[in-house]
């Protein structure tokens, strides 16, 4: 049976100055407090440029939602690092351009917090 | 070791079986802090899914009951956070990514140039365009990005001659170049930059050459050193303004001869394929294909 649970990862854009920090702080509290699993990384550009094996766990996802910038900056990322998203199955949500509330309604749709951790 | 090298410490904070769940704010500010100073964080959750594990190092961060961390193993660590600050979170992991000998982070913007390749139609512009070697092509002869590093920190200058708006720094301020939408107007609007190679006679440096040669010699004659400094700074400007190139890019260009002597040694390695494809031909067997090293100048 394939898994179609959503797999969320966060980019923090640690090393530019791109994305309005209010926004990466709003959408990182509201996972934290969410009660849902995910990713989090420092910053997709530099795991791109390191070809970093994690990116390919995350592109083999059937169902990926992923909180970055640009999709087609996310997406040629991926193809950079050798590990190409998926045509279908994943939702990008761009924090350059989207509001907090945007980003996280998307993020968290349909996924029922945790009770407990694992 | 170079920027791009190395494995990350991976940092999972724990909060199942055997463990105290974090309250909100220090889960918050362990997780802010953790990714403001480079490290990977993984929070798993009952029924929820997160990346596999792989190879890296793991360092598993827990309020573990009696504080007492379960014992590392292979390469996983675990370590008791209760009562620690976001501050002292950071600290353990950094303890932990030297124990490992995970990458240490230089704090790099990584700025490098990605190729949208639904856009790309590999007329090698960017190879040719660009100085620091950071273009190649792949055994198919297709262009891709091989030495990330090589490029420098904003610069975008390569994208601004691509004519087909293919290449993408994703840190950069504005659109199409960071990844938003390419419009056609985006499209008209790029190939009119581009067309400073086609103003400047086609060959871009051949004409910075000629120029600089033309200003030597109006300096030698005219001895006038303020006018020909004056043309030399203004052609500089609009190519700079033109591109978008950071000043200290400019300083770090190759000189003349350097970029004259990369010229002369790609008319060498076409002139020895050249003669190679002759030999070849000559013998009636089939001509060998272009190496990698034969695409870089």
């Amino acid at each position: 049976m394939t898994d179609t649970r959503p797999r969320i990862l966060y980019c923090n854009c640690t090393y530019a100055r791109v994305v309005p920090p209010s926004v990466k702080r709003d959408v990182l509290r509201r996972l934290s407090d969410s009660g849902v699993a995910f990713d989090a990384v420092p910053d997709l550009c530099d795991m791109a440029a390191r070809k970093d094996p994690a990116l390919a766990r995350i592109a083999a996802s059937p169902c990926t939602r992923i909180a970055a910038c640009y999709p087609r900056a996310v997406r040629w990322l991926f193809h950079a690092a050798g590990h190409p998203l998926p045509d279908d199955g994943v939702d990008v949500s761009n924090m350059r351009e989207q509001t907090a509330d945007e980003v996280v309604e998307r993020l968290l749709a349909d996924t029922a917090p945790a009770g407990e951790a694992r | 070791m170079s920027k791009t090298d190395g494995t990350n410490l991976r940092v999972v904070l724990y909060e199942g079986p055997g463990s105290e769940p974090f309250d909100g704010d220090a889960r918050a500010d362990a997780l802010a802090a953790l990714l403001d100073n480079g490290f990977e964080v993984t929070r798993p959750a009952l029924g929820g899914e997160v990346a596999d594990a792989d190879d890296s190092p793991v360092l598993v961060l827990g309020r573990f009951d009696a504080e007492t961390a379960p014992a590392d193993r292979d390469r996983v660590a675990f370590r008791d956070v209760t009562d620690r600050s976001a501050d002292d979170v950071v600290a353990l992991a950094r303890d932990a990514r030297d124990e490992t000998g995970a990458r240490a982070l230089d704090a790099w913007k990584p700025w490098f140039p990605v190729i949208d390749y639904d856009r790309c139609t590999n007329c090698m512009q960017c190879l040719t365009f660009c100085l620091f070697d950071v273009y190649g092509v792949d055994a198919d002869k297709q262009i891709q990005v091989q030495n990330e590093s090589n490029c420098k920190t904003d610069c975008p200058a390569c994208s601004r001659v691509c004519p087909e708006v293919a290449i993408l720094f994703p840190k950069y301020k504005k659109g199409p170049i960071n990844g938003d939408v390419v419009r056609a107007e985006d499209v008209q609007r790029e190939a009119m930059k581009v067309d400073i190679s086609a103003l400047l006679g086609g060959d871009l440096y051949g004409s910075l050459r000629n120029r600089q040669r033309e200003a030597r010699e109006r300096f030698s004659t005219e001895r006038d050193e303020s006018r020909a400094l004056l043309e030399r700074k203004r052609c500089l400007t609009k190519l700079q303004k033109d591109l978008d190139i950071p000043n200290e890019v400019l300083m770090s260009l190759p000189s003349t001869e350097a970029i004259e002597e990369r010229a002369a040694r790609a008319k060498a390695k076409l002139a020895r394929r050249q003669s190679e494809s002759q030999s070849v031909k000559d013998r009636d067997a089939p001509a060998p294909g272009p190496t990698e090293d034969d695409w870089g100048i």
